[in-house]
């Protein structure tokens, strides 16, 4: 699945991290790194996560892998 | 018919029917497809980008791709809608022609459009010298395929990194080989990293912080040449100072340029800083008149803004991409009085060396800079920046919390310096010089950058008068 | 006797079930000064900008003292009685919050150290949930509150904490008297809320002795939890005092479960108030996800704060906050603003865009939110699955006096069995 995070609004609340730790990470106490394209079987873990976040920050694919049509 | 119902009709007709062109396959182009759906236009939707990938992200590759946690092709761009776009990738765009309205494609083909978009983006600078730049093991990073290259080698364990630049993408990568423990040497033609974008009261912080974490840092001195063995591949660079650095991997981090080589003969008003545009996204010929077909957005965009005297602003901001091509997207299926306003308060954020660096504004544009709040003996601070009594920037070290207090105070240019927090003072809370380089005195250019007042930096053609 | 404000008829105790009518009443002066001095943020956009502006301070210690006018015999000055403890991280300032929180956070959840910690409590979360609700088997009537809500986070934080389950029936007395004495509105005069007070300062105190006999117990011999962890290891931040690392443990162990007994009483309460949002969970049980933050936002479990203060003048919505002068921000009218939700009265299980404040933001963001977002997603969740026909016996139900930390006493509801 494939996410991406507004790190400008992001502002280190580390809820991401409680829930979905194989996929956000912290960087020392603040600085969130994260995976992209997390495998499917983290579907869940990650929607639990971008719920939680306080800020709304974490953007979930919403075409889930089909009709992306991206070659031509 | 009225004037005003046959126009409306034209834009129902435009969005039933029309023909967009999207030149540029990265994030802005992809935001300004789907706001260009999200609006309801049902017409043809053509993607280009030279790049044979679908959209990805670049954040990530000096980051997470590099560490080696995140491979180089899992950065591909959530969608939030379908686009129903012809994706022409891998080609380039290498001219336009707003007489006939074309997009060249270096396969020869030409693209027609009613309306074009320009989010062709920059790219790395390379190591000026050709055959140096060719020596194996000298690398730039700007996309998806030079991470993958980069992350090779660095997990190849080299003896020593060799990062030419300290701006955000230097010392990022700089950071990273610290924390996969390979020894790092970054050089720095200015007093300090980060000093382009921060100045050098943040510069050297950036500096002092380097240094703690174990960078050879080389502030002041720039790399002459760099040289190779019998097999090609680099060894060891010069400096200006005349000592040398033995390195076998070499990262050239000397920023990017924007893509607007494309651009030359078509008129508009394309150079060293971008495509200059109106606050809406519409471009502006070599005179200063605006367009009415073609539109930009993104890293290649500069467009006056409100906050900073109606100075052409161009960023190379992550938001500024996402923004800008939703606004440009808005105004190309729109008229008057419905157009919409790029005003985005600049914003940015950096990883490194375990501390989150982000800043609100434009900070090259001040002249002083005084510490909020917090410690920056702890790296744990906020700081804003000042031009003549209005504050106009702001940067924290993982403060990121506060940082929004800032935005606001920017946003209704107030007092600088701001009224002193309650708690958790700096020690010294008097403004001083933000220490920004000259103009003219080498250092990295910063990703936000105020541009002057020209629409165009090239002649514009005056007419005589009498005509 | 001058009219009520809509913020003391919101404070009304005939009013706690329903509060809302009040705040849209006060949401029309964002910032609305009181008669005892105190400014009332009701508006989302103020709230946020409140609590990111570092001229607000959270710490007790710079409250005024509020002398009530003499008019005004409503206005009596009542937590400063109540909390005599140091300050804990949500009472005090950066920096000593920011060392007290970042020393807290090592031993709880651990980012970066260990974030798992909460996510494996999970299996335990599921496993209390699943005894509960077979406890319930064979009953036509059960108290959400006493049989459901309650028992579910004060099993958890016990476990977390590493304080003993057996002294339960001792600490859940302590903290019940203490919260039914806090009053911030016209009733705080009254006779009763006055002899309530010198218990609840007993109360306090016993809490308090209890915790540093426990702490003491830790110091000597270390055990399981994060009570003994946060004695024993400061981390990088040092560790923290003696009354800090008190008034923090009780603040855990209380703040620790409360909240989130108001919060799973609220959600089973708001769902059977709404048949069609319960059926629709019933039918996709995923939606506990979205829904949990939709019910934080619809009954937040902290009402309002009580310990900021402005530490100079701020000017806001057209007003000045004069340096000083106490600011109450209220997350549960911020969280029904029409200007930032749309349809704010309305439940929407899947509301996009839901920035609620039922955790608040800024630095005093719920330190517990990853722990009770899981509780309640479990307790919820599996409460919505196995329960059978579950229907209201009396609506609206008696609430707890408290004001901030808002809920039901007990929530009777008839069922018809509890299903595997």
């Amino acid at each position: 699945m494939r996410i991406v995070v507004d790190l400008n609004r992001c502002q280190g609340y580390a809820q991401c991290v409680y829930l979905a730790h194989e996929v956000f990470k912290l960087n020392g106490t603040e600085a969130l790194t994260y995976d992209p394209n997390p495998d499917d079987a983290r579907r869940l873990q990650v929607e639990r996560a971008a719920a939680a976040c306080p800020v709304q920050a974490i953007m979930i694919d919403r075409l889930d892998g089909a009709g992306r049509g991206a070659r031509s | 018919m009225t004037l005003s119902a046959t126009l409306a009709e034209l834009v129902r007709d435009f969005r039933a029917n029309g023909r967009i062109v999207i030149v540029g396959a990265s994030l802005a182009g992809l935001r300004g497809a789907e706001a260009l759906r999200e609006e309801g236009f049902t017409g043809s939707l053509t993607i280009i980008g030279d790049e044979p990938y679908e959209p990805y992200d670049r954040p990530p590759l000096s980051k997470q791709v590099l560490k080696g946690w995140v491979p180089a092709d899992h950065t591909a761009l959530p969608r939030f809608r379908e686009v129903e776009a012809q994706w022409r990738l891998g080609v380039a765009a290498i001219g336009l022609d707003r007489a006939t309205k074309q997009v060249r494609l270096a396969d020869g083909e030409q693209v027609p459009y009613d309306r074009l978009l320009i989010a062709t983006g920059t790219r790395a600078r390379q190591w000026p010298d050709p055959a140096e730049a060719a020596l194996e093991g000298v690398f730039s990073l700007r996309s998806r395929d030079d991470a993958a290259r980069l992350q090779q080698a660095l997990a190849a364990r080299p003896s020593r990194v060799l990062v030419i630049g300290g701006g955000f993408i230097g010392s990022e990568v700089a950071s990273v080989c610290r924390e996969l423990d390979i020894p790092v040497t970054l050089t720095e033609r200015g007093s300090a990293p980060l000093v382009g974008a921060l100045g050098g009261v943040i510069g050297e912080i950036a500096a002092q912080m380097q240094r703690d974490h174990g960078v050879d840092l080389r502030c002041g001195v720039s790399v002459a040449s760099l040289e190779g063995d019998a097999a090609g591949h680099v060894r060891r660079a010069r400096l200006s100072d005349g000592t040398t650095v033995e390195a076998d991997v070499v990262l050239a981090a000397l920023g990017s340029i924007r893509n607007v080589e494309w651009l030359q003969g078509s008129g508009l008003a394309a150079g060293f800083w971008g495509v200059g545009c109106d606050a809406g996204g519409r471009a502006f010929d070599i005179n200063g008149v605006v367009t009415d077909s073609v539109y930009v957005a993104g890293d290649v965009a500069r467009a006056p803004h409100v906050l900073y005297e109606y100075q052409f602003l161009a960023m190379e901001h992550w938001d500024n991409a996402v923004f800008g091509a939703e606004v440009a997207a808005h105004n190309m299926v729109n008229l008057e009085p419905h157009y919409r306003p790029h005003l985005l308060l600049p914003g940015f954020w950096s990883g490194q060396f375990g501390v989150n660096i982000k800043s609100v504004g434009v900070p090259p544009f001040a002249d002083e800079i005084v510490f909020t709040q917090g410690s920056v003996k702890d790296r744990c601070f906020a700081a804003a920046y000042g031009r003549r009594g209005r504050i106009v920037a702001a940067v924290t070290f993982d403060h990121g919390k506060w940082l929004e207090y800032y935005a606001h105070l920017i946003e209704e240019s107030a007092a600088f310096p701001p009224p002193p927090p309650g708690w958790d003072r700096p020690d010294v809370m008097k403004p001083v010089p933000a220490e920004f380089p000259a103009p003219g005195v080498p250092t990295a250019i910063p990703d936000v950058v105020l541009t002057g007042h020209d629409p165009n930096e090239r002649r514009a053609e005056f007419r005589p008068r009498g005509h | 006797m001058a009219e009520e404000t809509p913020w003391q008829q919101a404070l009304r105790y005939a009013n706690r079930a329903d509060p809302y009518p009040f705040y849209a009443e006060l949401r029309k002066t964002p910032v609305a000064r009181q008669p005892d001095g105190t400014y009332v943020v009701s508006t989302y956009r103020e709230i946020v900008t409140l609590l990111h502006d570092p001229r607000v301070s959270s710490d007790v210690r710079k409250l005024p003292a509020r002398a009530p006018a003499p008019a005004e015999p409503g206005a009596e000055p009542i937590t400063e009685a109540v909390i005599e403890l140091e300050p804990n991280i949500i009472t005090c300032d950066p920096p000593e919050h920011d060392h007290d929180r970042r020393t807290m956070t090592r031993h709880f959840f651990g980012p970066p150290h260990a974030p798992h910690q909460i996510s494996d409590l999970e299996p335990d979360i599921r496993r209390i949930v699943a005894g509960l609700l077979d406890g319930m088997r064979g009953k036509t009537r059960i108290d959400v509150v006493d049989e459901f809500a309650y028992p579910l986070p004060v099993t958890l934080i016990c476990k977390v904490l590493g304080v003993p389950l057996e002294d339960e029936p001792r600490f859940h007395a302590w903290i019940e008297t203490a919260l039914d004495a806090l009053d911030f509105g016209p009733e705080a005069a009254s006779e009763e809320m006055r002899s309530r007070l010198a218990g609840a300062r007993r109360s306090v105190k016993e809490l308090a002795q209890f915790m540093s006999g426990l702490l003491g117990q830790y110091a000597e011999r270390p055990g399981p939890g994060m009570l003994s962890a946060m004695v024993h290891d400061g981390g990088p931040d040092g560790r923290m005092s003696e009354g800090v690392l008190v008034s923090n443990a009780v603040l855990l162990l209380f703040a620790g479960h409360e909240t989130t007994v108001n919060l799973i009483a609220h959600s089973v309460l708001t769902l059977l108030r709404h048949p069609e949002a319960l059926e629709e969970l019933r039918r996709r049980p995923d939606l506990i996800v979205p829904a949990v933050e939709e019910l934080l936002r619809f009954e937040s479990s902290v009402q309002f704060w009580h310990t900021r203060s402005a530490v100079e003048d701020i000017d806001i919505a057209g007003t000045t906050i004069p340096a000083g002068a106490p600011i109450f921000l209220v997350y549960g009218s911020g969280n029904r603003d029409p200007e930032r939700f749309t349809d704010p009265d309305r439940l929407d299980l899947e509301r996009p865009d839901n920035e609620h404040l039922g955790f608040s933001q800024g630095i005093h963001f719920c330190f517990g939110a990853p722990l009770a977002r899981l509780e309640v997603q479990a307790a919820v969740g599996e409460f919505v699955r196995r329960v059978e026909n579950p229907r209201l016996v009396v609506d609206p139900p008696p609430y707890r006096h408290n004001q901030i930390f808002r809920g039901p006493r007990h929530v009777l509801v008839d069922i018809d069995g509890i299903r595997d």
